[in-house]
């Protein structure tokens, strides 16, 4: 794909390294890290931001790469993360983790509202910084480089079988399917219902030789380990839809990526891909970009969830920036982040990922003969089946993309191409804003007349939009406690604790096992959701249904704050049938206390559900027009 | 005597500072002060059991409150007066029987009144030793029957009496000692009513008692999987689940927030208790009460193990706050990462940020489903209102 771009200006290996490389300060704090494995790395409060001015008392806390924004990487993860170039790009692309940051939007109706909750880098955000090394990232491929003379042969002649078959198909199949049996891309085109079965296995098996072709010349060229499979499954790009199917229909959401066409029958949700089936997951694993390696012991309970481990993969990819063409920069930085766990949840995903889109977007100019629309769809499956395998979609990006993809299908085609361009970008800003910040606006002022003068409000994890509410609610003035309750693995609680402590709000800190003691003093609990199913079951982090069940055996009310883009149309029953497993070294590894263990099975779950009877209250914005598009 | 003194401060200053850990431990080495204590203690020739248990009394007060949380301290002390009272019944009617060849004879107006008198306080305080039952209850006899030391009794016999009363006394203790060590076993045998095949068992944290009923049933080839929930802040379910891999059994951990993710696969929950009260509420290591309300929702069977020796007949008044003890909070919080937000408290002067880790939780007694332990007797397995059945006095 990008091989087809304008070959782009090769920028002095200087402006490189700026974006690159950590600003000198930076650096040394990562040998420091490096020696001390036990002491967590936590997050600079920006009470202290020079780190020089600790009273004798305080103990200095290690200061790592991701300082720059007060949101940093949760305590919990291991310090060899920090070690990545990924981090130092945090100094530039300041997505806060664990609550977005909303005044990066610059809405002026909103930018008074919301406070600027980051000291450290005031002013230039990583939109335009990121475009910057974006621009010199994918001019290298440009210069030698045995990939990209790889890919032409091997899409030609995907291509060539794929047009026999799906005439008004472009080479860049993206694309949707809604069954994951179907191997066919599915193309908006009823067409892809007519295609036999005999002719589908004929472009499977052209497909199987080109890709053996490719490893062969794969292995003739380079002598990167393990680049095989990835690399015929990048020469093989064209016939992407493939990897969609499978690794989209592996996500979390369901119905997912919907079909530009609405013609299709969009209500019926397909079903997912079950990764029982190990021939299927064989396919996807040879499509995979994003090579993971298995987990070593597979729980039985879970075996239909894919089984990943997750940021073992980080270095691997770090090194592939360079070559990997096929994905935006930008796009790739989001993923890796998220791989790397910087970047957690719905609504700071979503941003980032979309802001990532609009990056690309802005850089994109579609190929001569083609529709801008239709190739700018199928780029953007390929963004977003990179995005998936690093990790899998949360309900909010999912809901994004099916958004931006209606906006891309609905473009009159009569624009310029840079004024679709900018059609698009203000559509997306529209819908953060809309969707995402003024529904937050919304939510927080009906919440905080919830919360009365002396109240205890209990709160699980951390959550944007309950964070959002408490400190409305105390820039208000009111009086009332707040106590955090924190659980394994993630820890997120800490980092929420930190932000409040910062602003003067009085907290507690429990651990979910003691929830139970600390209920009796609880007025009102609030929960941030990742998703509101069809049947009124919320989708949330793991443990949020343990502390909404012991609310209610307390008589304590629970309200779960969600904003409306997050609603999704799939019902779930119990917790096993849909998640997100989580990485299992992070059970082992207990932050601060050394615990050894050689354990057999390790199960981690990610999501969890609250079943609806102990919800009794939705908070959300008020709007007509409730699930979008 | 300044033996059991230095013996007895010992064991206070251990228990004070919370030395011993787990209510078997601290029976243990309860039962084995207090058996030393009588072995040491001279008593006078009268009213010798009077004295054992004042001796007794005083000691287990200071015992227990040292560490009013750890009620296993309170149930082997009265264990052990009920024991010495016991033994005191059962050497008053045996010399009783000695001294009057026919204790009920034919002829009624023969009998002496004294032996009467004797026979009917020993047939009254016998009674009161067994569990009521109706026959008891019907007879009418009073419960609180006083001891008294028969006055018929030879004086030849009190030397002889005393050594004997000694040396049942700790002969009983000794035995209650052995029961303490081998609770396990006897809860363990029967593992293999509740276990069958192919079934998935929940635990948190770990306890001993539930280890051994484990293993026992995968000893008769039961065939089953383990999850275990890690328990934090102490991680005890890594230990367990470490000790249950080295015995081969299949196990899974998981973080306590994925319990009720859990729970809907999961056929029984298994765990063991710190203390059971007299209304069937259990002390628990902290989280089990969020265990136990997952499970009442799924439905799945809450099984409680629990050892004689911790089933206490206090009832629990708050014991959220009164049998429940806070932790250190540097077990969540590391106090250097969150120093500098220390520093900055409210008008009130308080501090901004408090931390609370308590050690252990309350289970109500609806939530428990069963309870198993090791009483020989035929009611090896209770209900919680059964509870009340149970002898153990004051």
């Amino acid at each position: 794909m990008d091989s087809r771009r304008a070959p782009r200006t090769v920028i002095d290996p200087k402006v490189r390294q700026v974006g690159f490389f950590a600003p000198p300060d930076r650096s040394q704090s990562v040998p420091l890290l490096q020696n001390s494995n036990s002491p967590p790395s936590p997050p600079l409060s920006d009470l202290s931001p020079s780190g020089n001015s600790l009273s004798p008392v305080m103990i200095p806390p290690p200061r790592h790469l991701s300082d720059l924004s007060s949101r940093a990487v949760p305590v919990g993860f291991p310090p060899n993360r920090l070690l990545s170039p990924l981090h130092r790009f945090s100094g530039e692309s300041v997505i806060p983790v664990g609550s977005y940051n909303p005044s990066e939007f610059a809405s002026p109706s909103v930018g008074d509202f919301f406070e600027e909750k980051n000291a450290q880098s005031p002013g230039p955000r990583r939109s335009r910084g990121v475009g910057g090394s974006g621009k010199f990232a994918s001019s290298l491929p440009a210069g030698g480089f045995e990939l990209p003379p790889e890919v032409k042969p091997k899409s030609l002649t995907t291509v060539s079988v794929v047009s026999n078959l799906q005439p008004n198909v472009t080479e860049k199949v993206g694309e949707q399917s809604n069954e994951s049996q179907d191997g066919r891309g599915a193309n908006s085109k009823p067409l892809k219902e007519k295609t036999s079965k005999a002719e589908r296995r004929a472009l499977q098996e052209a497909q199987r030789a080109a890709k053996a072709a490719a490893k062969a010349e794969g292995n003739a060229g380079s002598g990167v380990a393990n680049s095989v499979n990835t690399k015929a499954g990048k020469a093989s790009k064209a016939p992407v839809q493939k990897k969609d199917n499978v690794s989209v229909a592996a996500s979390e959401k369901r119905g997912g990526e919907r079909m530009t066409d609405k013609d299709r029958k969009k209500d019926v949700p397909h079903p997912r891909m079950q990764f029982d089936d190990t021939s299927r997951v064989e396919k996807a694993k040879k499509r995979a970009v994003v090579k993971q390696t298995e987990v070593r012991n597979r729980v039985e309970l879970f075996r239909h969830l894919p089984q990943y481990e997750h940021g073992t993969r980080l270095p691997d990819l770090e090194k592939k920036f360079f070559r990997l063409n096929s994905v935006h920069p930008a796009v790739y930085k989001v993923g890796l982040r998220y791989l790397a766990g910087d970047i957690s949840g719905g609504n700071a995903r979503c941003i980032a990922m979309l802001q990532a889109f609009q990056e690309s977007i802005m850089e994109y100019s579609p190929p001569k003969e083609k529709a801008l629309n239709r190739d700018l769809t199928a780029k953007l499956n390929s963004y977003v089946s990179f995005l998936i395998e690093c990790r899998p979609l949360s309900i909010s990006m999912g809901n994004a993309i099916k958004f931006v993809k209606s906006r891309i299908a609905n473009l009159p085609l009569t624009l310029s191409e840079s004024e679709a361009k900018t059609n698009l970008l203000s559509e997306i800003n529209k819908f953060i804003n809309e969707k995402i910040i003024l529904a937050d606006k919304v939510i927080v002022q009906h919440a905080v007349t919830k919360v009365r003068d002396g109240d205890v409000l209990l709160t699980y994890g951390s959550s944007s939009a309950v964070e959002m509410i408490l400190l409305h609610a105390h820039e208000l003035g009111k009086k009332f406690r707040v106590v955090i309750v924190d659980a394994r693995p993630k820890l997120e609680g800490r980092l929420l604790l930190r932000r409040l402590l910062g602003k003067g709000i009085s907290c507690t800190y429990v651990h979910l096992n003691g929830v139970s003691y600390i209920m009796s003093q609880v007025t009102r609990v609030f929960l941030g959701a990742s998703s509101v199913l069809a049947n009124g079951t919320v989708y949330s982090r793991v443990g949020t249904a343990c502390v909404a069940m012991v609310a209610n055996a307390c008589g304590v009310p629970v309200i779960v704050c969600c904003e409306a883009y997050k609603f999704h149309e799939r019902v779930q029953l119990d917790s096993i049938c849909c998640n997100e497993l989580g990485d299992p070294d992070a059970i082992l590894k207990v932050q601060g206390r050394e615990e050894i263990n050689d354990l057999k099975d390790i199960a981690n779950d990610e999501n969890l559900q609250i079943p609806p009877t102990s919800v009794p209250v939705i908070v959300r914005e008020f709007r007509k027009d409730q699930i979008l598009i | 005597m300044p033996d059991t003194h230095a013996l007895v401060n010992d064991f206070l200053n251990q228990l004070k500072k919370r030395k011993i850990e787990g209510s078997k431990a601290t029976a243990k080495l309860t039962a084995e002060l207090l058996r030393s204590v009588i072995s040491q203690q001279r008593i006078p020739h009268t009213n010798q059991a009077g004295a054992l248990i004042q001796a007794i009394k005083a000691i287990g007060e200071q015992l227990i409150a040292a560490n009013p949380v750890e009620v296993a301290v309170g149930n082997i002390v009265r264990r052990v007066l009920h024991i010495i009272r016991e033994e005191d019944l059962s050497l008053t009617t045996a010399s009783i029987g000695g001294l009057s060849l026919h204790p009920m004879s034919d002829d009624e107006d023969n009998v002496d009144p004294d032996d009467l008198s004797a026979a009917a306080v020993a047939a009254a305080a016998r009674s009161t030793l067994r569990a009521p039952s109706l026959q008891t209850l019907l007879e009418g006899v009073p419960h609180s029957a006083p001891l008294h030391q028969s006055s018929s009794s030879a004086a030849t016999d009190k030397n002889s009496r005393s050594r004997k009363l000694k040396h049942h006394v700790i002969e009983t203790v000794n035995e209650l000692i052995r029961d303490i060590t081998t609770c396990h076993e006897l809860i363990a045998e029967q593992a293999v009513e509740h276990i069958h095949h192919n079934e998935v068992i929940l635990t948190l944290g770990s306890s001993g008692t539930v280890i051994e009923f484990l293993c026992a049933a995968k000893e008769k080839k039961r065939s089953f999987r383990v999850f275990v929930a890690e328990g934090a802040p102490r991680y005890q379910g890594h230990t367990l689940a470490k000790e249950l891999v080295a015995r081969g059994l299949q196990t899974t951990v998981i973080t306590d927030s994925a319990v009720f993710a859990m729970i809907s696969r999961v056929n029984m929950v298994i765990v063991g208790a710190h203390a059971v009260m007299a209304n069937g509420g259990v002390i628990a290591p902290v989280g089990l009460n969020m265990v136990a309300l997952a499970a009442q929702r799924h439905a799945v069977p809450f099984v409680v193990l629990a050892g004689i020796h911790k089933l206490c007949p206090l009832y629990p008044h708050n014991p959220q706050v009164l049998l429940n003890e806070l932790k250190s909070p540097s077990e969540l919080l590391d106090f250097g990462e969150f120093s500098d937000c220390m520093d900055f408290g409210i008008a009130s002067a308080s501090p901004l940020l408090h931390v609370v880790n308590p050690a252990f939780d309350y289970v109500p007694p609806k939530l428990v489903s069963l309870f198993i332990t090791d009483t020989s007797s035929p009611c090896a397995k209770m209900q919680p209102k059964a509870r009340y059945a149970l002898d153990c006095k004051d």
